[in-house]
Formats: C-alpha cells, sequence, structure tokens
C-alpha cells in the first residue's frame, strides 16, 4: 500500500491517463452527433505507426506527428464514409477497419523496413517533456503536475477545450441536436451527414493524437498491439462520461489509476500476466459501477 | 420465384466483395513483393502444394467454423456481444488443466475436457449479458475488456499450477489420453473435424429447426414483436448467450487437445473477426458456415506458404479480410443493381396483372 505515498505512482497515473483521455474524447464527440467510432483502436495504431516511420525517415518530429495525424484522420474518415455512405452497420464496419489496421499496420512496418513486429531499425523522435514554471516548484503538486510529455498537456486542454465547445458554442449546439434527433436537426436546416463528417474528423484526429502519445511520447519505438484495446477502453470511459469530457478526464484518470497499480506491481515481481490483469479489470468494474448508477438515477427521474 | 432472385443477389453482392478484395490484394502484393508471380501463385495455389499444406487448411479451419458458429447464436439475439474470443480461450484454458492435472481412460478423458470446455465457456458467455441485463452497461464494451482480462487471467493460470519450468512459457504435457488424435497419416489434421461436422449439424437443427431458434429469431429481428408474441426474451436471449458461448468453448477445448500437446497459447488467441467475416459470408446460415470457413482458412493458408518465400508478410490477410467485411456490410454497395432489379420485377408484375385485368 506504501506505493500511494510515492510521488512517482501519481506521476504515472497522468502518463497512463493520457492516450485513454484522447480517445475518450474522440469517443465522446463521435457520440454526441449520434455515431459509435469503434474505429478509434485502428485509428491509434495507423497514426502511431506512420508517426514513427515519418519520423524516422524524415528525421523531424513536427513531419512525423503530421503524418501520423493525418493517416489516423484520413482512416476515420474512411469510416464515416461507409458508415454514413454507404449504411454500414456502424459496429460490423468498425470491426472490419480495425481488423484491417491491425494487419495492416504489421504488414506495412515489414513491407517498408523489413522489421518485424517492432520497429527496431527506425529512429523515430519522441514529442519532449517539460517542466511547468511556477507549478514545479510547489512541493507535491509540482512532483505529480509538472514534467510530463507535451501531448499530455495538450489532452488536458483539450478536454477542457472540449467541455466548453460542446456546452456553449453553436458547433456544439448542432452536434448535439444531430445526436439527439437527427430528424428534428434536419428539419430545422442542420445538415446531419455534414456535422457528423466534422464530429468523426474530430474524432479521428483526437484518437490518433494518442496514437502518436503511444510511439512518440513517453517511448519512441511501434511495437504490434501496442495499443492493447486502449480505442475500446475509451467507449467505455466515454459511457462513464455520460458526454461530459472533464467526467471523461476523471474517467481516465481512474484507468490510470489501475495501471498505475499493474506498473508498481509488476516492479515489485509480480507476475506480469496477473498484473496487466489490473487496467482492464479496474475499467469493467468502474464501468459497472457507473452504468448502475446512472440507472439508477434515471429511474428516479422517470418516476418524478 | 420472387425469393430466389433476392438470393442470387445477396451471393452476386459476395462474390463481388471477395473479387474487389483479392484485386486489391494483387495489387499491394504486386508491388511489394520482389518476384510478384511467384508470390501470387504460392497465394493462391500455395495450399494445393503439397498434401500437408492442404490439410493444414483442413485443421485451421476447425476453430473458424466453431466461432462463426458461435457468433451466429450470439449475435442473432440482436446483442453484439465479442464474448466468444474469452471463452474460447478459457476453454483452452480449461481443456490444457484437465488435460494435465487429471488421470483418465482415453475415450472418458476428451468427452470430460470437452464438456468442461462447453460448460466454461457457456458460463463466460453470460457474463456480457448478465452485466448488461442488470447493471445496464453496454454488452460489446464489456466484452471487449473481457477479452484482455481473460487472456491475461487464464494465461496466469497455467503459469501459476502448470508451468514446464525448463521451458520457462509453456506448460508440461499433456497426458497422452486427452489427444484427439491424427485422423489422416502424416498431417496434422484430427478428429476434431468430426466434432466440428457433430456441432454444424447440431446448430442447424437448433437454429433452424428448434422452437428456441425461431423465437430467437424473431427476438433478434423485433424485440417488441416478440413480446407481444408472448416469447419469453430475456429467457432466450440469455439462453442464446450461454449455448453460443458454450459452442465457442467446445471449439477453444478441440482446438487445445487436437492440435497441441502442451498449452502453447502465449500470444492472445481471436476468431471472434474471423466468426464475425464467416457468418456473414455465410449471410448467418449454419450450414454455409463451413464452406465459408473452408474459404477463409485457404487464404490463410496460401498467406502463409506466400509468407515462407520472404517478401510479403501474412498479415495482409487481415486486410482482405477487413475490406470483405466492409463491403458486404454496406447497404449501399451494388445498391443500384438491386434497385434495378427491383424496379424490374415490379414492372413484370404490372405487366401480369395487366394482364390479367384484360382477360
Amino acid at each position: 500500500m506504501e506505493m500511494f505515498l510515492k510521488l512517482d505512482f501519481w506521476f504515472t497515473v497522468f502518463r497512463c491517463a493520457t492516450p485513454v483521455l484522447f480517445a475518450t474524447m474522440a469517443a465522446m464527440i463521435a457520440d454526441r452527433s449520434g455515431i459509435l467510432n469503434l474505429g478509434m483502436e485502428g485509428a491509434m495504431a495507423i497514426a502511431s505507426l506512420s508517426g514513427v516511420l515519418a519520423s524516422g525517415f524524415s528525421g523531424n518530429l513536427l513531419v512525423g506527428g503530421f503524418v501520423g495525424l493525418f493517416c489516423g484522420t484520413l482512416f476515420t474518415m474512411i469510416l464515416a464514409y461507409f458508415i454514413m455512405n454507404m449504411k454500414a452497420n456502424q459496429v460490423i464496419a468498425g470491426i472490419a477497419m480495425n481488423l484491417a489496421a491491425s494487419g495492416g499496420s504489421i504488414f506495412a512496418l515489414y513491407s517498408i523496413t523489413g522489421d518485424k513486429n517492432t520497429s527496431n531499425s527506425i529512429q523515430s523522435k519522441a514529442f519532449p517533456s517539460v517542466e511547468i514554471p511556477v507549478l514545479k516548484d510547489i512541493p507535491v503538486l509540482g512532483d505529480i503536475l509538472s514534467g510530463h510529455n507535451v501531448l499530455t498537456y495538450l489532452a488536458f486542454i483539450l478536454a477542457i477545450v472540449l467541455f466548453i465547445v460542446l456546452k456553449k458554442t453553436k458547433f456544439g449546439f448542432k452536434v448535439r441536436a444531430v445526436g439527439e434527433s437527427p430528424e428534428a436537426a434536419e428539419s430545422v436546416g442542420i445538415k446531419v451527414h455534414r456535422v457528423r463528417y466534422q464530429t468523426m474528423f474530430l474524432s479521428g484526429l483526437l484518437a490518433s493524437f494518442g496514437g502518436i502519445y503511444m510511439s512518440m511520447g513517453y517511448i519512441n519505438r511501434w511495437t504490434a498491439g501496442m495499443i492493447a484495446g486502449r480505442g475500446y477502453i475509451a467507449l467505455a470511459t466515454n459511457a462513464m462520461a455520460a458526454g461530459n469530457s472533464l467526467l471523461g478526464m476523471f474517467a481516465s484518470l481512474l484507468y490510470g489509476f489501475g495501471s498505475s497499480i499493474a506498473i508498481y506491481l509488476q516492479n515489485m515481481n509480480m507476475d506480469p500476466y496477473m498484473v496487466t490483469m489490473i487496467p482492464y479489470l479496474a475499467i469493467i468494474v468502474f464501468y459497472v459501477l457507473f452504468s448502475l448508477y446512472y440507472r439508477h438515477k434515471n429511474k428516479q427521474h422517470e418516476s418524478l | 420465384m420472387k425469393k430466389k432472385k433476392k438470393d442470387w443477389y445477396g451471393v452476386i453482392r459476395v462474390l463481388a466483395a471477395v473479387a474487389l478484395a483479392f484485386i486489391i490484394a494483387t495489387i499491394i502484393i504486386a508491388i511489394v513483393a520482389e518476384d510478384p508471380a511467384t508470390a501470387l501463385h504460392k497465394f493462391f495455389l500455395g495450399p494445393f502444394s503439397t498434401k500437408r499444406n492442404f490439410f493444414n487448411v483442413i485443421e485451421s479451419m476447425i476453430p473458424l467454423v466453431f466461432a462463426a458458429l458461435a457468433i451466429n447464436i450470439m449475435h442473432k439475439s440482436g446483442l453484439f456481444s465479442m464474448a466468444a474470443d474469452s471463452a474460447f480461450y478459457m476453454a483452452g484454458v480449461t481443456a490444457a488443466s484437465i488435460a494435465i492435472g487429471c488421470k483418465l481412460p482415453a475415450g472418458v478423458h476428451q468427452v470430460v475436457i470437452i464438456l468442461a470446455g462447453a460448460l466454461v465457456g457457456g458460463l463466460i458467455g453470460l457474463i456480457p449479458v448478465l452485466i448488461k441485463k442488470f447493471c445496464g452497461a453496454n454488452e460489446l464494451v464489456v466484452s471487449l475488456m473481457m477479452g484482455y482480462l481473460f487472456f491475461n487471467f487464464g494465461y496466469w493460470l497455467i503459469r501459476e499450477f502448470f508451468i514446464d519450468i525448463a521451458n520457462g512459457s509453456y506448460s508440461v504435457k499433456f497426458e497422452k489420453t486427452a489427444s484427439l488424435g491424427k485422423m489422416i497419416q502424416g498431417t496434422n489434421t484430427h478428429y476434431g473435424v468430426l466434432i466440428m461436422i457433430v456441432a454444424v449439424i447440431l446448430v442447424w437443427i437448433l437454429m433452424d429447426k428448434s422452437k428456441f431458434g425461431r423465437e430467437l429469431k424473431i427476438t433478434g429481428a423485433n424485440r417488441r414483436f416478440a413480446k407481444y408474441a408472448g416469447i419469453n426474451v430475456g429467457g432466450v436471449i440469455v439462453g442464446s448467450q450461454f449455448v453460443g458461448g458454450a459452442v465457442a468453448g467446445a471449439g477453444g477445448a478441440v482446438e487445445m487437445i487436437g492440435m497441441y500437446s502442451k498449452f502453447e497459447w502465449i500470444i492472445s488467441v481471436s476468431y471472434v473477426w474471423d466468426g464475425i467475416l464467416i457468418n456473414l459470408l455465410a449471410s448467418t446460415k449454419p450450414l454455409f458456415i463451413p464452406l465459408a470457413a473452408f474459404f477463409i482458412s485457404y487464404i490463410r493458408v496460401g498467406a502463409t506458404v506466400m509468407s515462407r518465400g520472404g517478401d510479403v508478410d501474412a498479415e495482409i490477410v487481415s486486410v482482405i479480410q477487413g475490406i470483405i467485411i466492409l463491403l458486404v456490410a454496406s447497404e449501399r454497395f451494388l445498391y443500384t443493381m438491386k434497385k434495378r432489379q427491383e424496379e424490374k420485377e415490379a414492372l413484370e408484375n404490372q405487366l401480369i396483372e395487366d394482364k390479367k385485368a384484360e382477360e
């Protein structure tokens, strides 16, 4: 239990929460416009790989980041096209895209570099960590909150931005209108298709940020299966957040908490497989508890 | 007459999707491979190159068929549960544990293993639906995370109790009495093929010939209508998840004692995506599932043969599979063809009616 007293532990909570927070926001913005974006897992895999490859070949961090974001977003737009224009079932289409991405990324890595499963021959750049001027001098808080990766700060800032956008702006209003009732939105002149393409674009972009954080943030290497279901976990954290990205931040931190425990126990020589179970178990338990709470709340609401 | 025409449309659509996926794959291989002609030849005809390769197609078809049957039952209820993967893996763990830990005579041993695998699979299949029923959490999300959870849990169990210290990652050997035995000399094809055929027939009877299957179909198509028709909707859905999980579990157990002599699943074993694809290709008809599974197994083995050549990775199969699923699942794929046909039919019907009216 002494691990909870270590500042390092809490630092790791934020580090592990970052990619899931990006993905949670990705799930949220699509969800609010009425689309279940199951393709985040694939978008993260594609973005993480293409980012590493581009930064390795160009030797430039920003080129890598841009290419990663571009490919992940393009991937999501293809999914959006199939869901909206080709009228594919969104669950099945998402699964198909993820399947193609998980195999396709391994195939692409092998074809381009000859590496099998891990990008060993590529020297990728990584996004730097930054110290926050005043914050870093505050004793406990500084140790936990300062010195994170740039993308971690970006994730938490974007969560606040997304909250404001969804609640206060005209665009956010349109998104919610489309999500709640596309027919009603259509009747007041909102272009449902266009709004959904816009949200899917943002969704892909956010998921891709999560992807490049995985391979160009804390570590600068791509490994097959490194996304490890974070795109799916985001579906749970999004459901827990119920459309509120500040709650989404909290839900992602719950996942980060589970991951941090796992990392600590592994360092204490516990069996790695038993330990890897913990974050998934934690997220299932939290998700179930939140669902119970929402169900209870809705019932109360109905009885009034 | 009318119905037959509609079926043809479905078949053409699937064939067109497959053809399109192969065209894309051929282009990719042609770009990537140093010697495209040899690579393509190996890919398309590799399974026929040796007896071993051909029977490779047969034995790797077995888990695919079980997974597709499980998906067929589980998804017909209208629930998108992916628990079949967890069921499959944990049944494999159960099978390995009984194969190592229990001393039983041959014949009894295999039966006990497969039944235990089915039971474990069925219970795991129940988890998402029960969580949904009592807590309201989405079954798709829960079951996807269960896949990661049970892989780590299952492999941890094996490591904890049955690990071969000398090897470090595989388990100790199974008892000889637990093996399903090879059916064809010089290949890995085992008697699980027969169990697979029995499973297909049983699922066909259950889904197409029984009251349960009828009720499940109605429930999946329109839950409200099913309720008015007096069907015990909750019971049917929960039942379908148990039976589907049990089929996946039986598949996991058969695969474990048919193909292996020790536990070797050190990376997560996933068949649900294949199961979904095969079930789609078979247009959710149990009797067509072996055919579709043979096809998927064929391109898998073909890709493996090709990848031995060196420059094309076997993972291209996932891309092909993804494209096929995407196209088959798209309502609008070849939609104009359907529309034209429907217009033609409507016109013909009109003419017939006009004639009748004249008479």
